[in-house]
């Protein structure tokens, strides 16, 4: 194990896949002498070189249209958009081409390409720099959704995404960037995609948590541990696949089902969860599913409206008392 | 670069074979016995056909919504591809794709696509491959005078250009996207531009105009973007003049352009220029040329019958394919 931040584990992570396998190359804007807008790329220009660490001109739809042209045609590229607001720029390169080529084409072609994507508000970045769009994307068959939540996971994770053969979006939350956590060093830590993990072990109440919202609801569940409520976290760790079968487990268990999530709650992926959940597990529950989300607004920019605006262990833990 | 005889006479073929592909699919169609949509490429035969045959066998190409004639110029199968045009389980895409997708991934085509313009940044990525994976496969995008327009067409040849990319784009000007002329003097148009190749120097790369019914005019100059791209000369635009006969689509009335219109660019018939080339030049008599016709029309009588035979896509097929190796 060692300590490394959630941006050292995922630059790590890219530094080992780009090792193992010459086909893995990384694109994006800034990735190179910048080292990524957050630093993420850092110096992997220097060892890899300028073929390997693409810097390309401010170019989304090119970025993203090129990187499935590279993987349909034998590399595996790892591109950058360096802010979710910016997947609107190149949407159709993600849900037309990305997402349908392999169905379009009867399984013939497949697009084994990552598309990283800061995402999350906190750092006062206002409307179009801090939005959480990972519902546009787990709406759209053919396309995996990946959201870890700390650094271990970050860098399994993330070699997952690599050696996927299908296209993976790979969602990190800003804020995370400067967790610091134990890491294993071993060049083969993966963690799959599709399986969850409960993050706290508990018999009350299930929260499911992904992202930044996993620490917030360990920390609510310490405050409420106090209290004598027995919080079990759950992290589904990838939403396409989803870890359903432990949520529902879960459930089972605890009676009690809360989602915490950045999203702005109408049709977001927080809603799905509810909605498999309503339809495989009703009869689990003994009372209605919560969601905490962000409200249908745009994130303001004020740190006192950002403040507001942002769900917290705060209102996840009053939340729950509510469930009691 | 001097043919022989037989590939002269291949070029001829291949444009014949999507003469009476498109003719069958028009009638078909009009019978109404394939669904959706189609967009037929005749007329456009020697764009497709010139610029295919600059290719080696390790190269690729995007094609677009009028991908028939792509696909076949490639050397495609008849029979699969007029299977998954009618939608059948045999077809290219096991009846997924249809016209607008239809596509051999094997023979490096990266989809046929519905979307107008999206197949250039794909194309350029196929050219990063070529560079990441030390491949010296050139790619080839095919794309309209309409695509030309959308912000793909500038996003994907500046990074082309930036990057040195080996990619040829193609720029089939069949003079309309849709009703929108691509230029007009007075009147509507979708740019104020007479020829595409013009906007080749905003990216620093070379660009030329050619005549698009001339299969060899087409053939030189793609075979000379090809050498550049190959020897790490970079990209460049290669627009080919020429005219859909038909509508946009099957069933399009074409009330947007005059009939006069056609009946000039069908005197300069892309296959019966070449018929007469071959014929001036004692490569072709009547005799060899009523010979291939009947060759063609058998084999597109041979994909027909294919087609009444092959099943439909087993109804378990609708999940499958959603995730490489099967569904999710």
């Amino acid at each position: 194990m060692k300590k490394l931040s959630y941006a050292e584990a995922l630059r790590l992570a890219m530094e080992e896949e780009m090792n193992r396998d010459s086909s893995v190359f990384v694109m994006g804007e800034d990735v190179g002498v910048f080292g990524g807008c957050f630093g993420v790329t850092g110096d992997l220009v220097e060892k890899f070189g300028e073929d390997r660490v693409r810097d390309t001109p401010i170019t989304e739809t090119a970025i993203v249209g090129s990187a499935v042209g590279a993987a349909m045609t034998g590399s595996r590229p790892v591109a950058e958009i360096m802010f979710a607001g910016f997947l609107g720029v190149a949407m159709d390169e993600i849900f037309n081409q990305a997402a349908k080529m392999c169905y379009m084409t009867g399984g013939q072609a497949h697009v084994p390409m990552v598309l990283r994507i800061p995402d999350g508000a906190g750092i006062g970045a206002a409307a179009q720099h801090s939005e959480r769009t990972e519902a546009w994307v787990t709406h759209v068959p053919g396309l995996k959704v990946v959201y870890p939540s700390n650094p271990a996971d970050a860098k399994g994770l993330l070699k997952a995404a690599i050696r996927d053969e299908d296209p993976v979006m790979f969602f990190e939350h800003k804020i995370l960037y400067n967790h610091v956590g134990d890491v294993p060093e071993e060049d083969d830590y993966i963690v799959p995609l599709g399986k969850g993990e409960i993050k706290r072990e508990g018999s009350d109440v299930t929260i499911v948590a992904t992202g930044i919202e996993v620490s917030h609801a360990l920390e609510a569940a310490e405050q409420l541990a106090e209290e004598g409520i027995d919080v079990e976290v759950i992290d589904p760790r990838t939403l396409v696949p989803l870890d359903i079968d432990m949520i529902m487990k879960s459930v089972e268990k605890t009676g009690k089902l809360l989602i915490a999530s950045e999203e702005t709650k109408r049709g977001s992926f927080a809603s799905e969860i509810a909605a498999e959940v309503a339809e495989g597990g009703l009869f689990y529950l003994e009372q209605p599913i919560k969601r905490v989300c962000a409200p249908d607004a745009p994130v303001p920019f004020s740190s006192v409206l950002e403040q507001a605006y942002l769900p917290n262990p705060k209102k996840i833990a009053d939340a729950v008392r509510e469930m009691f | 670069m001097k043919e022989s005889n037989e590939e002269l006479v291949g070029l001829l073929e291949k444009m014949l074979v999507i003469r009476e592909f498109e003719t069958t699919v028009q009638k078909h169609f009009a019978e109404g016995e394939i669904p959706g949509f189609v967009h037929l490429y005749l007329g456009e035969e020697a764009v497709g056909v010139g610029a295919c045959s600059a290719l080696k066998e390790e190269d690729y190409i995007t094609s677009t919504h009028r991908g028939h004639g792509h696909l076949l110029a490639r050397g495609g199968d008849i029979k699969k591809t007029m299977a998954e045009i009618f939608g059948k389980a045999t077809g290219y895409n096991k009846g997924k794709g249809g016209s607008m997708h239809i596509a051999d991934v094997s023979l490096g085509i990266l989809g046929a696509n519905g979307i107008v313009g999206a197949g250039l940044p794909i194309a350029a990525g196929s050219g990063i491959s070529a560079q990441i994976l030390g491949k010296e496969s050139v790619t080839i995008c095919f794309f309209g005078d309409g695509a030309s327009n959308r912000g793909t067409f500038h996003e994907a040849i500046n990074l082309a250009s930036v990057w040195n990319l080996p990619v040829v784009f193609v720029c089939e000007n069949n003079m309309y996207g849709i009703s929108m002329p691509q230029y007009r003097a007075d009147g509507r148009k979708g740019q104020n531009i007479k020829d595409v190749s013009d906007r080749a120097v905003a990216y620093g790369i070379s660009g030329v105009t050619v005549d698009g019914n001339d299969v060899m005019a087409v053939r030189e100059a793609v075979i000379e973007a090809v050498k550049k791209a190959r020897a790490n000369g970079g990209p460049s635009l290669v627009e080919c003049k020429t005219y859909r006969w038909r509508g946009h689509f099957e069933g399009d009335p074409t009330v947007y352009r005059p009939d006069e219109e056609l009946e000039q660019w069908k005197k300069k018939d892309p296959i019966d220029r070449f018929v007469k080339v071959l014929k001036d030049q004692e490569i072709l008599d009547d005799e060899g040329y009523k010979e291939l016709r009947d060759k063609v029309k058998g084999q597109i009588d041979e994909a027909l019958q294919f087609v009444q035979d092959s099943p439909e896509p087993d109804v378990s097929e609708v999940t499958t394919d959603v995730y490489y190796g099967g569904a999710e």
